[in-house]
C-alpha cells in the first residue's frame, strides 16, 4: 500500500510472467477491449493520428529535402560558382533610361588568371558566357540563352550529354558554329526529326546540331528573383570561344529612344576544388580576391557544398519540429488513454474485487489493465503505421510529390507508441491493483 | 501452545484471540475483541448476529481479505495472520471458496469461464481446468448453460455458479456470506439444498447470515454480538 511497495509489486509483475500466462492475459484484454469497441476505438484514435501523421510528415518532408539535395549535388560538392551580376546602383542608373553608355561590369579573365595563380588548390575552371536570344529552325522560335562554355562542362556539372557529343577542343580552338541543345529545345525546334546534323539560326548565325543534353532540374531555390529567371530559360550550349567571336564583350539592347550597352566578359564560372575539406577554404579565399580587385559587388559566389549543409540543416530543424509535434500528439493521446484506463479502473472496480478474493495477487491485476492499455496503444501504432505509409503513396499520386519513407520512422513511431501504452498504462494498472479486496468487492 | 495431533484430528481453522481495530478519522472502531474459535474438517457452521456485531470483519478475516490486529489466525495449520498481501492471494486462490449474496460474477464471461477463475491464477493447464470447470457446472446442474453469459439466467442459476467457482479449486473451506440474500424462496432452498448435499459430501461450510432459517440447517451456530461470541451452540 505504500509508494514502495506499489513499485515493487510493479516490478513482481513481469518477474516470473511465462509466456502462457501472458498470452492468455492479451487475450482477456482483447476480450474486454472489444466489449467496449467504440470507446476502445476513439481511446487509439489519439495514437493513430500521432503516428500516422508522424510517418506521412517525414516522408513528405524526406522527399522534398531529397529532391533539393539532388538539385544541390547537380551543380557538384566540390564546385564553387561565381555569378556576373548587374551591381544594383548600375541598375537604377539604366533604369533612368537617358544617357547611352556602356555599362562595365562582371567577372572577368584577369579574375580567373589571378585566382588561378594565387589560389592554391584549383583544379578546373570552367568559365561560361550567357546571352540571350531567340533560336530558330525554319519558322519555330524558342526565347534561349546561349551558354558559351567550354568542353569540359559536362563532366564538371554532372550534367551528360544523352545524344551525339559535346563540343571538343577542336571545336573549340576553330571556333566551329556548332552547337549542343537543352533537353528542353530539342522537341520544341524538332518536334519530329532527330535535331541532329540539323542547324538552327541565331540572329544571323547558323550552328550546326551536334548532341542533345540530358534533362535536369534547375536550381531555383536559393537565388535571388532575377538569376532563378535567367537560369530558368532553356540553354543552348556553344563553345566560349565561338560565343567570343559572335558577340565580343559588348551586349547591345536597344530601347525606346536610346540603347544600352553591357560589357561582361564572363557570365558564370565554375570553380572545381581538388579536395573536398578545402572548398570552404578556397571559397573565401576567391571571396577576398574578388573582393580586392572589383570596386562594386557585381559578382555572386554560389558553394553548392554550402547550399547543401543549408539544406541538411533544415532537414535537421524540420525533423525536430516534427519530432515535437510528434511528441506532443502522442503525449494527447497517451494522456487520453490514461483518462479511460483510469475510468475502467473506476468501473471494473467490482470485477477487480472478484479476482482478488479469487487469488489473483495485485501483479495480476497489474498486469492485466498494463496489457489492455499496451493493446491499445499497439493498436493504435499499428494502425497509424499503415496509415502514415499509406498517405505518401495517396500525396505523391495525387500531389505528384516525391516522398520517402524511411525504414526508421514506422518503427520508431511504432515503438514509441507501445512505450506510451507502458508509461500512461501504469499508473492506473497501479490503482487497480492497490485497490482494497474488501471495499472493491462492497463497491457497487 | 498445546499440540495433540495424536488424539484430534488438527482444526481446519483456528482463531486465537483474533481482534480488529480500524480506525475512522479520530474515532477507533473495535470490530472483533478477542475472537477464539476452532473449526473442525466436515463442520457446517452459521455465524449469526445482528448488524454491525462485527460478522463481516470476521468473514473478511477467515477470507484472508483481512489481517487481524492482533490474535493468530491458522487456516490449514498454516498462520496467515502476518502474511503479505501475496501469500494471502495464494492462499484464497488455493484453500478458500467465496459465495456472495450478490452472486459477484463477471459479467463479460460465460458461465465456464467464471467458473474458472480461481485456477487461472493458479496456472493451471488451460484444457484442465476448462474440464474441471465444466464438471463443476454439472454438479450443480448448469451443464445446459456453459457458454450463457450470467445476465441471461436467474438470480438462483447465478448462485449456483458462484457454488460452482467456489468448488472448483477443492477449498478447505467454503466461506457463504448471505447466499440466499438476494433469491426468492424456491431459489433460496434449492441453493440451500446445495449447501447440504456439500456437506454430506464432506465440505466444510461456513456460512454467514442473519436468517434464522439459513441458520438452523447448519449444525453449529456462532452467534456474535459486539465483537465477542455471544453463544456457540452445536446440535
Amino acid at each position: 500500500m505504500s509508494e514502495g511497495n506499489s513499485i515493487q509489486s510493479l516490478g513482481d509483475a513481469f518477474r516470473g510472467l511465462s509466456f502462457v500466462r501472458l498470452k492468455r492475459a492479451v487475450r482477456l484484454g482483447v476480450r474486454s477491449l472489444w466489449l467496449h469497441r467504440l470507446r476502445s476505438l476513439l481511446t487509439m484514435l489519439g495514437i493513430v493520428f500521432g503516428v500516422c501523421s508522424v510517418i506521412a510528415m517525414l516522408a513528405i518532408g524526406e522527399g522534398a529535402s531529397f529532391e533539393a539535395q539532388e538539385q544541390i549535388k547537380n551543380l557538384g560538392s566540390q564546385n564553387i560558382i561565381l555569378r556576373s551580376v548587374k551591381p544594383p546602383e548600375e541598375q537604377k542608373a539604366s533604369d533612368k533610361g537617358s544617357q547611352s553608355y556602356v555599362l562595365q561590369y562582371g567577372i572577368t579573365y584577369t579574375d580567373i588568371k589571378r585566382i588561378r595563380a594565387t589560389i592554391p588548390g584549383v583544379t578546373v575552371v570552367l568559365p561560361a558566357r550567357n546571352i540571350r536570344d531567340y533560336v530558330w529552325n525554319i519558322s519555330r522560335r524558342m526565347d534561349c540563352e546561349l551558354f558559351g562554355t567550354v568542353p569540359w562542362y559536362p563532366e564538371m556539372r554532372n550534367h551528360r550529354v544523352a545524344e551525339g557529343r559535346f563540343f571538343t577542343d577542336n571545336d573549340m580552338d576553330q571556333r566551329k558554329s556548332v552547337c549542343v541543345l537543352g533537353a528542353e529545345i530539342a522537341p520544341v525546334l524538332f518536334p519530329i526529326e532527330s535535331p541532329l546534323g540539323k542547324h538552327v539560326r541565331v540572329g544571323g548565325n547558323y550552328y550546326q546540331v551536334i548532341g542533345i543534353m540530358e534533362p535536369r532540374t534547375v536550381v531555383a531555390a536559393k537565388d535571388p528573383g532575377a538569376e532563378a529567371n535567367k537560369s530558368a530559360l532553356p540553354r543552348m550550349y556553344i563553345p566560349l570561344e565561338t560565343a567570343r567571336l559572335r558577340y565580343g564583350e559588348v551586349l547591345m539592347r536597344r530601347r525606346q529612344g536610346s540603347f544600352e550597352a553591357e560589357r561582361v566578359q564572363l557570365h558564370e564560372v565554375t570553380i572545381k576544388v581538388a579536395a573536398l575539406e578545402n572548398v570552404i577554404g578556397v571559397a573565401e579565399a576567391i571571396k577576398e580576391v574578388l573582393e580586392r580587385n572589383h570596386k562594386k559587388k557585381d559578382y555572386m559566389i554560389d558553394i553548392p557544398l554550402e547550399m547543401l549543409r543549408q539544406a541538411e540543416r533544415t532537414k535537421q530543424i524540420f525533423n525536430i519540429v516534427l519530432g515535437s509535434i510528434a511528441a506532443i500528439s502522442l503525449l494527447v493521446g497517451g494522456i487520453g488513454i490514461m483518462n479511460i484506463m483510469l475510468a475502467s479502473v473506476t468501473e471494473r472496480t467490482r470485477e477487480i474485487g472478484i479476482r482478488r478474493a479469487l487469488g489473483a495477487r495485485r501483479r495480476d491485476i497489474i498486469v492485466q489493465f498494463l496489457v489492455e492499455t499496451v493493446i491499445l496503444s499497439g493498436a493504435g501504432g499499428a494502425l497509424g503505421v499503415l496509415l502514415g505509409v499509406i498517405i505518401p503513396f495517396v500525396v505523391s499520386y495525387a500531389a505528384g510529390m516525391k516522398t520517402i519513407i524511411t525504414f526508421w520512422s514506422p518503427v520508431l513511431a511504432f515503438g514509441i507508441s507501445a512505450l506510451v501504452g507502458v508509461v500512461f498504462g501504469i499508473y492506473p494498472a497501479i490503482r487497480a491493483a492497490q485497490m482494497d479486496p474488501v471495499e472493491a468487492l462492497r463497491h457497487e | 501452545m498445546r499440540h495433540s495431533p495424536q488424539t484430534m484430528p488438527a482444526p481446519i481453522v483456528q482463531f486465537e484471540n483474533v481482534r480488529k481495530t480500524y480506525r475512522m478519522g479520530l474515532v477507533t472502531v473495535e470490530a472483533l475483541r478477542g475472537v477464539t474459535f476452532e473449526i473442525q474438517a466436515g463442520d457446517y457452521i452459521s455465524i449469526m448476529g445482528p448488524s454491525g456485531c462485527g460478522k463481516s470483519t470476521l468473514l473478511n478475516l477467515l477470507g484472508c481479505l483481512d489481517r487481524p490486529t492482533s490474535g493468530h489466525y491458522r487456516l490449514g495449520g498454516e498462520d496467515v495472520s502476518q502474511m503479505n498481501d501475496d501469500a494471502l492471494s495464494a492462499v484464497r486462490g488455493a484453500r478458500l471458496g467465496f459465495v456472495f449474496q450478490s452472486y459477484n460474477l463477471i459479467q463479460q464471461l460465460t458461465v465456464v469461464e467464471n467458473i474458472e477463475i480461481p485456477l487461472y491464477y493458479q496456472d493451471r493447464p488451460e484444457q484442465q481446468s476448462r474440464a474441471l470447470a465444466r464438471r463443476m457446472a454439472a454438479r450443480v446442474g448448469l451443464e445446459a448453460r456453459l457458454e450463457h453469459k450470467p445476465f441471461e439466467l436467474s438470480g438462483g442459476q447465478q448462485q449456483r455458479v458462484a457454488i460452482a467457482r467456489a468448488l472448483v479449486n477443492e477449498p478447505l473451506v467454503i466461506l457463504a456470506d448471505e447466499p440466499t440474500g438476494n433469491l426468492d424462496s424456491t431459489s433460496g432452498t434449492e441453493v440451500m439444498r446445495l449447501f447440504d448435499e456439500l456437506h454430506e459430501q464432506g465440505k466444510t461450510l461456513i456460512l454467514v447470515t442473519h436468517d434464522p432459517g439459513v441458520g438452523q440447517r447448519a449444525h453449529r451456530t456462532i452467534r456474535l454480538r459486539d465483537g465477542e461470541i455471544e453463544s456457540d451452540v452445536r446440535r
